[in-house]
């Protein structure tokens, strides 16, 4: 079960200076803002130089840093919900939440068309399995990662249903582009309907699998409705309010090198890779984007700010090792087993 | 060899070449053709079998990445694939799960896991051929029949959790697959009885009942209990690792043996500097890349290099050539330790980047570690010979003279 924000992260707020071209982190420009339904905007953000952008899978997500005051960010995680053949951008769609503290209130508020923004490396802690049958359950704008699996079930010629729940239907996102489906989907407005009608979960049909994202609630009623079905067959993406996240860091820092007995200075626009190759301590490397693992360096002491695609949250919260092609430092000092 | 500048089938100038790289005489020694094909163009027509090629760092790496117009899903090879699909002919999104899941089971942490295993395969391999012999003692020894083509087939299967019975299959069962990657010549034909045995062979060593409780094959298994992959995909997820993962290595270690033993000054450079291990390798593997070559299809008109391929299209993407560039290497035919071959294309890039790669790094990093303290030199003892592949850059023997340490 995944832990991430798709939607209501809390704040995490630093200092906020823009930055460019430093890989792990990639600064996209807003091409499109475009009002879904009522509260629902959704951001196409392009690579400014029409390059490709780190590929996705469905089910994940991206970090924004949103510089929501002049002194600050806050970093926010929206799942991503646009074509993965469109190579050089990424689309989200980001709910305002009148309770927020500054993310979503800045989106639908204050970004522009034309504005750059500061986006990580896409993860993916809600990954479609094989299956021979997905039942998708969405509740609000908990659709947005369902979307990028009912193209993929698609694609993939694999049965499908989408049980999609909102408080109103102005307020649904998707709702022209779900029509086309038909009958697999079943849109399910609480103001018309009442609560999501679960009782499909009685049936656990061969190779089934259960995808659900939406406001806890709802999960809760799923997890309930789908006692039978084992574990493993019911996924969900939850809406969390505790980040993990550190903030984004742009000052720099130091390596310790134990084995070298070296320290070495990382700049803002260097990678610690480059900054250990300058050193003369060269690390092999091969993606440059934190995805296949050839850069690992064991890290002894101190706390490095992931930006790779492998480790996952616990991995992340162990602070032993790190991908040194992308990710960096939140404390002052990393010492690293090199 | 003719290079015209014009070919009527294709909008504007490209440059096209009649060589036929599957002939023997190029699989013996396929550096000058790779040159031409580099120095031809970024995008090349081979007019012998109508297809594109590709053979210059930039293009070849972008095209690697682009996996949305350059398709797997029908084979990577010059013709449709002759065998059910495994991982390395998919397309997202059909390739998403069951890449995750073995990209997990064979990451970098897990493979760190068996370093004391490989490390002991490593000393099996050496020590009856080096171990108890004085210091100054010459031995000589085949880089590839002693050394090359024994850790893997040991290693790899036991990281597997493959059972012994059979391992000599698995080298003859995966040459044949990587054959089956160029035209229907005799490499091929002569192939092509032994494959339906082979490839049963291998299928029935994949299943549940026949894998020992711990390992990769185990591993995947696990994965589909867990519900990321469907029990039926089980066997062939698991089949993609014997057919990848062996033959390649043999070679890339075999190669590694032959770089040290015809470069003395690297050889003395790593000795000065066991760290070097590492860069020792995957510097070999750009010097001489185990996989020479695989194919994509072009999914519509995609424009390369300013090059037009039409949809439809075949692509030949030449990664040797691509790690011989001068463009991206400076002094490119040179091994030298002292680089940093870091962005070669050996092990691919993209979505399908060798996910063994870490188990491949780790035996070389094994074999020198144990190989290091134990010789002081080693030398060719005789002329090397190559064993020809459609896909594969193959040694049949790399006769080595070591002086012990």
């Amino acid at each position: 079960m995944s832990t991430h924000a798709t939607s209501l992260p809390v704040d995490v707020s630093s200092a906020y200076r823009p930055t460019v071209g430093r890989p792990g982190i990639q600064s996209l420009r807003v091409a499109r803002k475009d009002l879904l339904a009522d509260g629902v905007v959704r951001l196409r953000l392009e690579e400014p130089n029409q390059a490709r952008v780190p590929d996705w899978t469905p089910g994940a997500h991206i970090e924004l840093v949103l510089p929501t005051s002049d002194e600050g960010t806050v970093s926010r995680h929206y799942s991503l919900c646009g074509d993965r053949w469109d190579a050089h951008a990424y689309e989200v769609a980001v709910l305002n939440e009148p309770n927020s503290r500054g993310g979503s209130r800045y989106i639908h508020e204050e970004l522009a068309v034309g504005d750059m923004i500061t986006v990580g490396t896409p993860r993916n802690n809600f990954p479609l399995s094989q299956a021979k049958r997905f039942e998708f359950i969405a509740g609000g704008i908990g659709i947005t990662p369902i979307m990028t699996m009912i193209a993929a079930a698609e694609q993939l010629g694999i049965d499908w249903h989408l049980h999609y729940g909102g408080r109103t239907r102005a307020s649904m996102a998707f709702l022209d582009e779900l029509a086309q489906y038909g009958d697999r989907v079943t849109i399910w407005p609480q103001d018309e309907l009442g609560h999501l009608n679960l009782g499909f979960l009685n049936e656990m049909p061969e190779d089934g699998r259960v995808y659900c994202c939406g406001p806890e609630p709802l999960l809760n009623a799923v997890a309930g409705a789908a006692a039978a079905w084992p574990t493993w067959a019911v996924r969900f993406e939850r809406f969390v309010a505790a980040s993990l996240d550190e903030p984004v860091r742009t000052e720099p820092f130091e390596l310790e090198l134990a084995v070298s007995k070296k320290t070495v200075t990382v700049g803002t626009n260097e990678t610690v890779l480059s900054a250990l190759s300058c050193a003369g301590v060269p690390v092999l490397a091969s993606c440059m984007e934190g995805v296949c693992g050839t850069c690992e360096v064991g890290v002894l002491k101190g706390t490095p700010e992931h930006r790779d695609s492998l480790l996952n949250d616990a991995e992340r919260a162990k602070n032993d090792r790190m991908f040194v092609c992308v990710s960096r430092a939140v404390s002052d000092r990393l010492v690293l087993d090199l | 060899m003719s290079i015209t500048t014009k070919c009527p089938a294709h909008q504007g100038a490209i440059p096209v070449l009649d060589d036929d790289p599957f002939s023997p005489e190029i699989l013996e020694d396929p550096l000058p053709f790779q040159q031409r094909l580099r120095e031809a163009g970024p995008v090349v027509f081979l007019s012998k079998y109508n297809v594109h090629a590709i053979g210059r760092h930039e293009e070849l790496a972008g095209s690697l990445e682009n996996w949305q117009e350059l398709n797997s899903g029908s084979g990577v090879g010059l013709n449709e694939p002759w065998r059910a699909r495994g991982l390395l002919q998919m397309d997202p999104p059909e390739h998403d799960a069951p890449r995750e899941v073995l990209q997990e089971i064979m990451s970098s942490r897990a493979l760190r896991a068996l370093r004391d295993t490989c490390l002991s395969h490593a000393d099996r391999v050496l020590n009856p051929l080096l171990a108890g012999k004085d210091p100054g003692t010459q031995v000589e020894i085949d880089g590839f029949g002693d050394i090359g083509s024994v850790l893997p087939v040991n290693f790899f299967p036991d990281a597997a959790g493959i059972s012994d019975e059979g391992r000599e299959n698995l080298v003859p069962y995966a040459d044949h697959i990587f054959n089956a990657a160029g035209p229907h010549n005799e490499l091929y034909k002569q192939g092509e009885c032994q494959a339906p045995a082979l490839a049963e062979w291998a299928t029935a060593k994949c299943q549940r009942d026949s894998l020992k409780p711990e390992g990769f094959g185990a591993d995947v298994w696990a994965a589909a209990d867990r519900g990321d992959i469907t029990h039926d995909f089980a066997p062939l997820l698991t089949r993609s690792l014997l057919s990848a993962g062996v033959d390649t290595t043999v070679y890339g270690i075999t190669g590694l043996l032959y770089a040290l033993a015809t470069n003395p000054d690297q050889w003395a450079a790593l000795k000065a500097n066991p760290g070097l291990a590492r860069v020792a390798f995957d510097e070999s593997l750009r010097w001489i890349s185990p996989v020479q070559h695989l194919f994509r299809k072009a999914a519509n008109d995609v424009e390369i290099g300013g090059t037009v391929i039409a949809a439809g299209t075949r692509v030949m993407l030449n990664f040797a050539a691509a790690n011989r560039d001068p463009r991206r290497w400076e002094d490119p035919d040179k091994f030298d330790l002292s680089r940093d071959p870091s962005g070669h294309l050996a092990f691919g890039m993209g979505v399908h980047q060798c996910v063994g790669q870490h188990a491949a790094r780790l035996q070389a990093a094994c074999l020198l570690e144990k190989l290091l303290p134990l010789v002081e030199r080693i030398e060719l003892a005789a002329p090397v010979r190559y064993h020809h592949n459609n896909a594969l850059r193959g040694w049949g023997a790399v006769p080595l003279r070591l002086t012990l340490a």
